[in-house]
């Protein structure tokens, strides 16, 4: 197709029947025709109904997020899909969890900064801290740059949960 | 078929405590379903031990589960009803899995039961287990494990209702041995609905008033239709042909679409495409309105796509929103049912006593009458070998009149059939188009004949596809399904010789067969009828010998070897780039981006 190589990146979600498989229908339409995955999260969202809600980020040209769209929306199980950057304004937040091991300047210095961010310390040792940050996957990710010459060890993100600003739901 | 007309036969029935392995029977029953095509096996025995007790459904046994699932094709696309196959575990499944993705690929809607090694071993590397929900996933419009017996019974309904509605597709019902064998009461097919699946069928409002006015305006339209028309049903062709008459305007299909309008109405242009007329092709690229309806821009259809069209304004009716946009853009997207939009797009033109652009119209019909004029299927005759065009010629015209259904397997013969063989309805034409499966045709030809006992049902064949389900004509002995198997033989794969001579040099590479059966003795050896055919002037003579013997037909049509099929849009050039005979093929550079394509 006439295509222009923008890509853009954009957070899906998608609400779908809490059945067997129904991660494995998204995730293979996704490997299947070749588009990207950044993140995905998936929790029932609804133990009544028996919903699910999977939040996608992914990246792509304008035509192939369409065609994303449309293919999520093909899957039986699925009820709706919303593309936050498109349909209606979203919050996104993800959270992560971050090891920092080291000693004195290093450590002190650590601290300060998540302070700052706002990342609490949520294990502490005499050599080591795990915090625990929560924000957007931008802010998420000056916070681990910044830890990395204090002695990043390792890190654990979640991906990305979006709702919808005001009162409506999805 | 008519869900209500289901729902209400079965609306009454008592909560009856079956097997699983009844709920099947049961359920297919209460679907209307009269003939299954299947193969016994382990993980099945309960299911057939109950179909042994079951008189009104017919089991039809197959010899291979790939047979099972193109003769399922074939009944479905030959009466527009869900086709059913039963098959057992680990290889019955896999063995199905080219049929299951050829319906996909086809919008074809089928209903496979695969029978699945007991709960508890699942996961186990059980005997003649096999992950069939993960492997049938990607190819199935949709697909259920039953893990539980209180779920068969909904599960089995939802099945036909998710197969046969939206754009239809296969489904793949997956049941354990231990579930067949478990007791439970029965839920009728009225007790049940999908939650939440309904795909919309009604066009958004107004979008049919702007398509229209947009066909009143247009200077040079085309009408470019496909197999979506044949799903929605007989009415929708019906809605097709007073929407054309009403407009005037040219109309060309796909492959899948043949038949909807009729090859013999004024507005016929041919199929488009790879292989289709130099007309259609030219008026599609030079068009300023078309109008897609039910197909879906697929890369046999639009060549090169950056080219392709390049100032035309597009509408494009589908029922599938995912194929809005996907290798095209277009202006005005309407989804919704065929027959729906084309009754309102009917509705709407005489509403408003729209008339089209006469003066523009009758130039581009006279620049369509100069692209006619180069008469693109003429072939060079000949009275020492018979040419397969001559050969669907005279298949065509000596059977002229009857009731007749066409399958195809895949390759030059194919082609040739769709550009030559004349359908004036639908549903007379099954073959392989999306998944181009070599095959299919014997198998889908034994489900056409059993759907329709009188007719003369023919699968125009060529000599290395027929090898890969011939084993099928046992079951077309064994059910008298008296189906004729037309094989034009080339002794080469013909369409790898000719893509292998267009852009490998004639590097003929493994597409000659060195060794055939005599067709004629293996048609014996079934119990079937075999005839050859090596003169042009013998032809007629043995035609009318094969439609005559009331028995299944194997008939080797010895034809010229080295024929090509044009006219032809190589890979990778636009639509007004069209090769038309071999003579041309020398000069034509075939560039190597194309090579590249498939
Ligand atoms: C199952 C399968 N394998 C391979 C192919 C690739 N292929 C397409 S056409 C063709 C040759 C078909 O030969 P034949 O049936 O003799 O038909 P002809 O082109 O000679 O008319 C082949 C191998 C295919 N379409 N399907
Ligand atoms: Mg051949």
């Amino acid at each position: 197709m006439q295509q222009n190589n923008r890509t853009e990146r954009h957070t899906i979600a998608v609400l779908a029947d809490n059945e067997a498989g129904v991660l494995a229908r998204v995730v293979g339409l996704f490997s299947g025709r070749g588009y990207n995955i950044e993140s995905l999260t998936v929790a029932e969202v609804d133990p009544a109904r028996h919903t699910s809600r999977i939040t996608i980020v992914t990246s792509g040209t304008p035509e192939v997020l369409e065609q994303i769209r449309a293919q999520l929306g093909r899957l039986v199980p699925v009820h709706r899909v919303v593309d936050w950057s498109i349909d209606k304004p979203g919050i996104e937040r993800e959270m992560a969890l971050v090891k920092v091991a080291g000693a004195g300047e290093k450590r002190v210095e650590a601290l300060r900064m998540a302070d700052a961010f706002r990342a609490r310390p949520v294990d502490t040792t005499h050599t080591s801290f795990v915090f625990e940050i929560t924000g957007s996957p931008s802010k998420l990710d000056s916070f681990i740059d910044l830890m990395r010459p204090l002695g990043l060890v390792e890190v654990s993100r979640t991906g990305v949960a979006a709702i919808s600003r005001g009162p409506e739901a999805m | 078929m008519d869900k209500d007309d289901r729902n209400t036969r079965q609306a009454a029935a008592p909560a009856l405590e079956m097997t699983g392995a009844q709920m099947v029977i049961r359920a297919l029953k209460d679907q209307g379903v009269t003939y299954i095509f299947g193969y016994p096996g382990g993980a099945v025995l309960p299911i057939y031990d109950a179909l042994f007790a079951a008189s009104d459904i017919v089991h039809v046994l197959v010899r291979h589960e790939q047979g099972a699932v193109h003769a399922a094709e074939g009944y479905a696309r030959s009466t527009g009803k869900p086709g059913v196959v039963l098959v057992t575990s680990g290889p019955g499944a896999t063995n199905a899995v080219t049929g299951i993705t050829d319906a996909l690929m086809d919008s074809i809607p089928l209903v496979v039961l695969t029978g699945q090694v007991a709960t508890h071993l699942i996961g186990n590397d059980a005997f003649q287990e096999a992950d069939t929900i993960g492997i049938t996933r990607p190819c199935t419009k949709h697909n259920w494990l039953v893990k539980d017996i209180d779920d068969l019974a909904r599960i089995l309904h939802e099945a036909f209702q998710i197969a046969v509605s939206g754009r239809p597709g296969p489904v793949v019902v997956d049941i354990p041995k231990d579930v067949q064998f478990k007791k439970r009461p029965y839920v009728g097919p009225a007790a049940v609905a999908h939650r939440t699946y309904r795909p919309p069928t009604e066009p958004k409002p107004g979008v049919i008033e702007k398509a229209v006015a947009l066909m009143a305006e247009a200077r040079r339209p085309v009408f470019y239709t496909g197999g979506g028309i044949v799903n929605a049903g007989p009415a929708a062709s019906a809605g097709l042909r007073e929407l054309v008459e009403l407009t005037g305007f040219p109309i060309t299909s796909t492959l899948m679409g043949l038949g909807a309008y009729p090859a013999s109405g004024p507005n016929w242009l041919g199929m488009l495409g790879m292989h289709g007329t130099y007309e259609a092709n030219n008026a599609m690229h030079d068009c300023d309105v078309m109008i897609c309806l039910g197909a879906r821009f697929d890369d046999r259809v639009t060549g090169r796509t950056d080219a392709f069209s390049p100032g035309s304004k597009k509408i494009h009716l589908d029922i599938d929103a995912s194929q809005i946009n996907k290798n095209i853009r277009v202006d005005l997207p309407i989804v919704a049912d065929a027959g729906k939009a084309i009754a309102a797009m009917v509705r709407v033109w005489k509403a408003r006593k729209y008339a089209a652009n006469g003066a523009a119209l009758k130039q581009w019909w006279a620049q369509i009458g100069r692209w006619r004029a180069k008469r693109c299927l003429d072939y060079k005759p000949s009275s020492a070998v018979i040419k397969p065009q001559y050969a669907i010629d005279r298949l065509y015209e000596m059977t002229r009149g009857r009731d007749v259904y066409i399958t195809t397997e895949v390759g030059q013969h194919q082609m040739w059939a769709a550009q030559r063989f004349k359908f004036e309805a639908p549903n007379r034409w099954m073959t392989s188009g999306g998944l181009g499966t070599m095959g299919y045709g014997l198998p889908a030809a034994v489900g056409v004949q059993l759907a329709h006992p009188e007719s003369l049902v023919i699968d125009i064949a060529g000599e290395a596809s027929v090898q890969m389900t011939m084993q099928e004509i046992g079951t077309a002995v064994q059910y008298d399904l008296p189906v004729k198997i037309f094989i034009l033989n080339n002794r080469y794969m013909g369409m790898v010789r000719q893509w292998q001579q267009l852009l490998h040099g004639s590097r003929y590479s493994h597409s000659y067969s060195e060794t055939l059966p005599d067709f004629v003795k293996l048609a014996e050896a079934f119990g079937a009828a075999g005839f050859v055919a090596e003169r042009p002037d013998e032809l007629d003579a043995k035609i009318a010998e094969m439609i005559a013997v009331d028995k299944p037909v194997l008939f080797d049509c010895r034809v010229d070897q080295k024929e090509n099929c044009y006219p032809m849009i190589p890979s990778g050039a636009p639509h007004n780039e069209m090769i038309l005979s071999d003579a041309e093929d020398e000069a034509a550079e075939l560039g190597e981006a194309g090579k590249m394509l498939v």
